[in-house]
Parts: structure tokens; C-alpha cells; sequence
């Protein structure tokens, strides 16, 4: 039987305890309804999720929260709509819970109010993919509210347009001091010319394999992250609904039980309905790019990764990815 | 003694558990070291370690709290656990 210990040398199994006991137990709130843009592939709105009624009360989102932190939640995750445009609920969060906010960055939040709040910005590729899919080059501005924050990052979401091309998006994310995390479009909205095919992906694989080696500093991921998301592929096995562990938990009744996030929900902004999961249930799972449900398609899988010592540094690396992009470890 | 023969078979019993439960290979219940570290060493995470929390209330009628999980580092500390537990039940 493999151990740890008998797959990791002493450096790596110290890596390994750095993030083996954090046990994080995440949910998704939908803050608001409303956004500031309204993107082409968004899956907020071309899945009709934003059609419920919003609570305007604020006095009953402090309750709520107070009940999902009673419920063992120790992570927020804030996305929309555009959470920036609800600063009261953001701010209710914040006191209550570790909170991520996921914003386009054309909103600047205050850092006296949110001091250590974990921000991430969306990016959807250079400033024409921008203007195409987004109606602005949303950069020229979210890098200037953000220039050098410790606390916020560019969440990067690559288009099949984008194959070849990544390395000046990263050089201008490195010259305003940011970091930024790779993740795939998945064009829900049916967009022309942003569909993917295996060989963009083959591509897109290398390059942002190269991308990491050539900007260490910059970029928070993992080649073996690369691989899976770009192959959908992990030991043998295909993403799909049988396999997501981003499922709310109350919705899952899959049989046989799937490896999941425990207690995992994603909640309306009326705060009574629930989304099937952490992105469209509209949405094809098996061809679903989304990088946080992969991600924690690898995470949930640790003893699955303890045949080899490779496989086990790789459970490992993507593991501290995600722990990076919540600052739980140091950058 | 018989409290050691207690503590033995809970032991014992616990460490088939967690090797049906997590169909570990190659090791048996006698071969199981009680003082190993479940997530240090055998890689358990929450998810394993509440499949074999729901095993463990059933087999001893207990209630195991979600916070307590952090406790149950090893075979022998889950044992003074169930040990306790059912202690306070008497």
C-alpha cells in the first residue's frame, strides 16, 4: 500500500502537509443580478439564472449568512451579476467569512473597507477578443483600479482566438504588478469562431505550459492543470456530470455517490433558489471548460493520485494552486 | 484487561472499517498501524473521513460531530473517541 511518505520525499510531503488539513468548504453566492457588462458567453445570463427576484434586504443576507457560516461554510465566494455594484452584501460577507470576489475589475473596491479581501478579476483575452465579446477592453480600466494589489489577481479566460497569442496578455498583467490564473472559455452563447477544437487545445496546452515557465512569478497554475483542462482527461477518466464535483450537494443524487465538494451550494440572489452547480446547468457538461470544477475534480481525487510519485506532486501543485488563489498559502 | 481486550477489538474493528470503506489494498486489520496518521500518511481527506464517520454511528450508535473530525488523526485516537463517547452514553 502507498503512503504519502512512501511517495514524497521529505520536501514534497512538507508541501503535502501544508495544504492537507485546510479543509475548505465553499459556496457560491450570486450577489447581485444586475452587471455592468453583459458578455457574449456569459453563463449567468444566457442560462436565465439572473430571473429570480432580488433580496433587496440587507438585514436578511446577514441572516443568510449567518446561517451558511452555522452550515460549516468557511469560504465565499461572491460572483453575479457584478458584485461590485452591492457593496452593502459585500461588505456583509467580508465581516462574516473568508470572501473571494469574482468582478470585472471596472469597479474599484475601496481597500480601506476590504483590506485583505481576495479579488479576481475577469480577463477574456486581449482588448479585441475584449471589444468582441465584451463590448470594452475592460483591462484598460480594472488595471488601473488594481495596479499592484497584493490581493487581487486576473482570472484569464483564454478563447480559442487566443491560441498563439497569450504571451502579451500575461507581459501587461506582469507590468502592472498582478498575477493571473488560466482558465478556458466555453462559449455558451454559441459564439462564431470560439468554439474549440482538440488541436487549439493540444496548442493551448504547450504554450501555457511555456507561459508558466517563463513567468514563474506572474502566473498561479500548474501543468498538470493545463493538461487536464485542455484534455478533459484525468487517470483514464472524462469530466462530465458523473464525475463534477461542483454539484450543490443538495441536488446531487447521483448513484453511485461522486467525490464532491462537501456541502457545496450555489445560491440565487433571491437567496431561496439553487443552481445545479457552480456554473450553467444549461450548460454541456461534458464539453464544460469551467477551471474551478476541474480543479476541484483533481482535489477531491487525492488518494486516486497516490499511484505514483508523479501523480501525487501533481495532486499536490494543483492543490497549492488552489490554495494560492485564495491566499490560504502565500503566493 | 478487559477494557485493553475493548480497546483492541474497537481497533481493530475500526481499521476494517476504514479498509472497506476506502478498499485499501495490500494491508489487513492486523497489519493496520493504529498510530499511523490518516491524512498525513494514508492521504484520507473529509470526504473519506465522513464515509467512515457515517459507518462508525451506525456500528457504535453515536453521534460523530463535523467538528470533531479533526480529532480522529489515527485508528487509536478514533478509538478513545468512540471509547468516550460511549462512556458518556452509560
Amino acid at each position: 500500500m502507498n503512503t504519502i511518505s512512501s511517495l514524497l520525499n521529505e520536501d514534497w510531503h512538507e508541501r503535502y502537509r501544508r495544504i492537507a488539513n485546510l479543509n475548505i468548504r465553499s459556496s457560491i453566492y450570486d450577489l447581485t443580478n444586475r452587471c455592468n457588462l453583459r458578455c457574449k458567453g456569459c453563463f449567468f445570463f444566457s442560462s436565465g439564472e439572473h430571473i429570480v427576484t432580488e433580496e433587496m434586504d440587507i438585514e436578511k443576507w446577514e441572516h443568510f449568512i449567518d446561517k451558511e457560516k452555522a452550515r460549516g461554510v468557511n469560504l465565499a465566494i461572491l460572483i453575479g451579476g457584478e458584485p461590485t455594484l452591492c457593496m452593502d452584501r459585500l461588505e456583509a460577507f467580508y465581516k462574516r467569512l473568508p470572501t473571494y470576489c469574482a468582478t470585472n475589475g471596472l469597479i474599484k473596491l475601496s481597500r480601506d473597507k476590504f483590506p485583505d479581501m481576495m479579488v479576481g478579476i475577469s480577463l477574456w483575452g486581449g482588448g479585441e477578443d475584449e471589444k468582441v465579446l465584451r463590448g470594452k477592453d475592460t483591462f484598460a480600466v480594472s488595471s488601473k483600479n488594481y495596479e499592484g494589489d497584493p490581493y487581487a489577481y486576473y482570472l484569464y479566460t483564454v478563447t480559442p482566438r487566443q491560441v498563439g497569442k497569450i504571451e502579451p496578455v500575461i507581459k501587461r498583467i506582469a507590468d502592472v504588478g498582478l498575477k493571473v490564473h488560466l482558465q478556458l472559455l466555453s462559449n455558451d452563447e454559441s459564439v462564431d469562431g470560439f468554439y474549440w477544437r482538440q488541436g487549439e487545445l493540444d496548442d493551448l496546452r504547450l504554450e501555457m505550459d511555456e507561459m508558466l515557465d517563463h513567468y514563474p512569478q506572474t502566473i498561479i497554475s500548474s501543468k498538470y492543470y493545463h493538461e487536464v483542462i485542455t484534455t478533459g482527461m484525468m487517470l483514464g477518466r472524462r469530466f462530465g456530470w458523473q464525475e463534477c464535483p461542483s454539484v450543490t450537494e443538495s441536488l446531487d443524487t447521483r448513484k453511485p455517490p461522486v467525490r464532491r465538494l462537501i456541502h457545496f451550494y450555489r445560491w440565487a440572489a433571491d437567496l431561496k433558489t439553487i443552481h445545479r452547480c457552480c456554473t450553467s446547468a444549461t450548460r454541456d457538461c461534458s464539453t464544460c471548460k469551467d477551471g474551478a470544477a476541474h480543479m476541484s475534480w483533481i482535489m477531491v481525487n487525492k488518494r486516486e493520485h497516490m499511484n505514483t510519485t508523479r501523480d501525487m506532486q501533481n495532486w499536490t501543485e494543483v492543490y497549492e494552486m488552489f490554495a494560492k488563489l485564495y491566499r490560504l498559502i502565500p503566493w | 484487561m478487559p477494557e485493553r481486550i475493548a480497546t483492541e477489538g474497537i481497533i481493530r474493528h475500526v481499521a476494517e472499517i476504514i479498509i472497506g470503506e476506502l478498499k485499501l489494498e495490500d494491508i489487513t486489520p492486523d497489519t493496520f498501524n493504529p498510530d499511523m496518521d490518516l491524512v498525513d500518511e494514508l492521504g484520507i481527506d473529509s470526504m473519506d473521513l465522513a464515509t467512515i464517520a457515517l459507518v462508525l454511528q451506525d456500528e457504535y450508535k453515536i453521534v460523530i460531530d463535523e467538528d470533531d473530525y479533526p480529532k480522529l488523526k489515527t485508528v487509536r485516537f478514533i478509538c478513545e473517541y468512540i471509547e468516550e463517547k460511549l462512556t458518556a452514553k452509560h
